[in-house]
């Protein structure tokens, strides 16, 4: 029984399959995403989470030797048809990364612009708007607002995190997705995160990749569990930890290996 | 046992360091003996006549003014020439082009112009730019002669600027939506400013001093006018100093003496104003 099934699919994905050159790091993998909804993805490390949700903003194939199979369809739409431009995608499908990465040469005010300025779309009069906004959003707007002009690296760890969040929403992005936003910070920053997934997830499908089963628990809806490149149970985040019905799903959230 | 052996480590540190001094002073001590000689030798020779006069058959009424210019145009030239093209170069070699065996025989390849010796340089623009691009000897096919020399100097260095810029920051420009070159022009070429500078500084440094492909290609002597325009004949501070050097009175020697002294202050001043350029994006980035 799924929790939420009023809540639309934004991404349907079949029989996905991802290389890295000869090393087959994806195997046929089915998810449906929705709309309104925190999808967390766990599995231990090497498993092929990562690689799974960028191949949802097609940032997966900008390695070398990175090959694609199967397809995803976002609101109906196969993001790898030939007519879709990824760049196009990547403004619809926002991302953040597990270590903060704001753009050490601009200030608060220019990263939260960034997007729009990097892509030539930003316009002046309505800027300070925007800036408000998506820092508002992202939980940051009290902290910046007095020091908007100051580099985005003299920031706390967990405000840069947010910092790239907001930088994320401004582009006004209808699915985000994250990838261990928060192993690289502190306890009380990675809760600031956590309370904001749950106000953000009213606007947005987020899919968020985690090493913590406690933190997929807290945040998600849905959850996936991977090993080895291979989808190995997906559902209710409630029903993957209390009843796992594969025995590796069980062994994993118990603790038994990963 | 124990405390013999630290100090035979703490020993071999000290004499580690104690080479270490040694091989920074010998050749900083060599190029003083050889700064204090010149200063002897020439600064008593400059004054302002010595820099706005034209050479002259007098040694005591000779001036390098048209050196000077020369050089001045010769460096802007070169660098308005060689820099673009360099940078250029080096990003699509390393943002765009693909890896694989011919990337590599590029890269080899211009590792091995960076030796190449300046007057095979200077050969090759006499051929090229002085009579098939039928240029003739003009400040435009010294300064492009110049560029070739640098060219492989600029493009290793920006290589090398572009590849430090680290890929999270390039990933989070294209997660932005940003395409190849966005990301490149916004977020990658602001950072690798300061490493760019540095190759620039080094290639500026490099043809400002050089005499050799200059000769070659043409570069005159005795100058007594100075370079309307980029396709003026043109003489060059070391092309002047070269021509004093050779001449047997001993005034001569002085006044070669001199313009080093001027060929070293403007060189100072080149990179001085690169240096302040790459300070201020590196304040930027820190």
């Amino acid at each position: 029984m799924l929790k939420n099934p009023e809540n639309s699919p934004r991404f349907v994905v079949t029989q996905l399959n991802a290389w890295f050159s000869a090393h087959h790091v994806l195997r046929s993998v089915d998810m449906l995403i929705r709309d309104r909804e925190v999808t967390a993805i766990i599995g231990p490390s090497g498993c092929g989470k990562s690689t799974f949700i960028r191949c949802l903003n097609r940032m997966h194939e900008l390695v070398p030797g990175a090959k694609v199979a199967g397809s995803i369809q976002l609101d109906g739409e196969d993001i790898y048809q030939s007519d879709v431009d990824p760049v196009l995608l990547r403004r619809h499908v926002g991302m953040v990364f597990q270590k903060p990465n704001p753009f050490p040469t601009m200030t608060i005010r220019e990263n939260v612009l960034s997007g729009l300025r990097l892509t030539g779309r930003l316009d002046r009069s309505t800027a300070n708007s925007v800036v408000e906004s998506a820092l508002r959003r992202a939980a940051l707007w009290d902290e910046v607002k007095d020091t908007l002009d100051k580099p985005g690296g003299s920031l706390s760890g967990g405000q840069q995190q947010r910092l790239c969040i907001a930088r994320t929403l401004a582009v006004d992005p209808s699915v985000i997705l994250m990838d261990e936003p928060c192993s690289a910070l502190d306890p009380v920053a990675t809760a600031r995160i956590e309370d904001l997934l749950h106000t953000l997830k009213a606007s947005y499908s987020i899919v968020i990749v985690t090493h913590s089963m406690q933190q997929a628990s807290r945040v998600s809806d849905r959850t996936g569990f991977f090993l080895s490149g291979e989808l190995i149970e997906f559902g209710d985040t409630d029903r993957i930890f209390t009843a796992p019905t594969d025995r590796r799903t069980e062994d994993y959230i118990t603790g038994k290996f990963g | 046992m124990k405390r013999h052996v630290r100090k035979w480590s703490r020993r071999k540190e000290t004499l580690f360091i104690g080479l270490c001094i040694v091989s920074l002073a010998v050749p900083l001590c060599l190029l003083f003996a050889m700064l204090i000689d010149v200063a002897l030798d020439g600064i008593s020779r400059i004054d302002w006549q010595f820099l706005t006069s034209y050479p002259s058959r007098r040694a005591s009424s000779a001036g390098i003014l048209p050196g000077l210019v020369g050089s001045a145009f010769l460096i802007v030239l070169t660098a308005v020439i060689s820099l673009p093209m360099g940078v250029g170069a080096a990003i699509y070699l390393e943002e765009y082009g693909e890896r694989g065996r011919l990337a590599n025989l590029i890269e080899v390849n211009i590792a091995n112009l960076a030796g190449v010796p300046s007057v095979i340089y200077g050969l090759l623009g006499l051929e090229i730019f002085v009579r098939f691009a039928g240029l003739d000897r003009s400040l435009l096919a010294g300064a492009l002669t110049l560029s070739l020399l640098v060219l492989p100097v600029v493009i290793m260095a920006t290589r090398e600027a572009l590849r430090v810029v680290p890929k999270t920051l390039r990933e989070a420009a294209l997660a932005l939506g940003a395409t190849r070159w966005q990301m490149v022009w916004r977020v990658v070429l602001p950072m690798a400013v300061p490493g760019i500078m540095t190759g620039a500084i080094l290639s500026i440094s490099r043809a400002l001093g050089e005499t050799a492909p200059l000769v070659v290609i043409g570069a005159l002597t005795y100058v007594s006018f100075l370079p309307q325009d980029p396709m003026s004949a043109f003489t060059a501070l070391p092309i002047q100093i070269f021509n004093w050097v050779s001449r047997p009175q001993a005034a001569f020697l002085e006044n070669a003496a001199a313009a080093i002294l001027v060929l070293l202050v403007v060189l100072l001043l080149a990179n001085v104003v690169a240096i302040v350029i790459r300070n201020r994006y590196q304040k930027r980035i820190g």
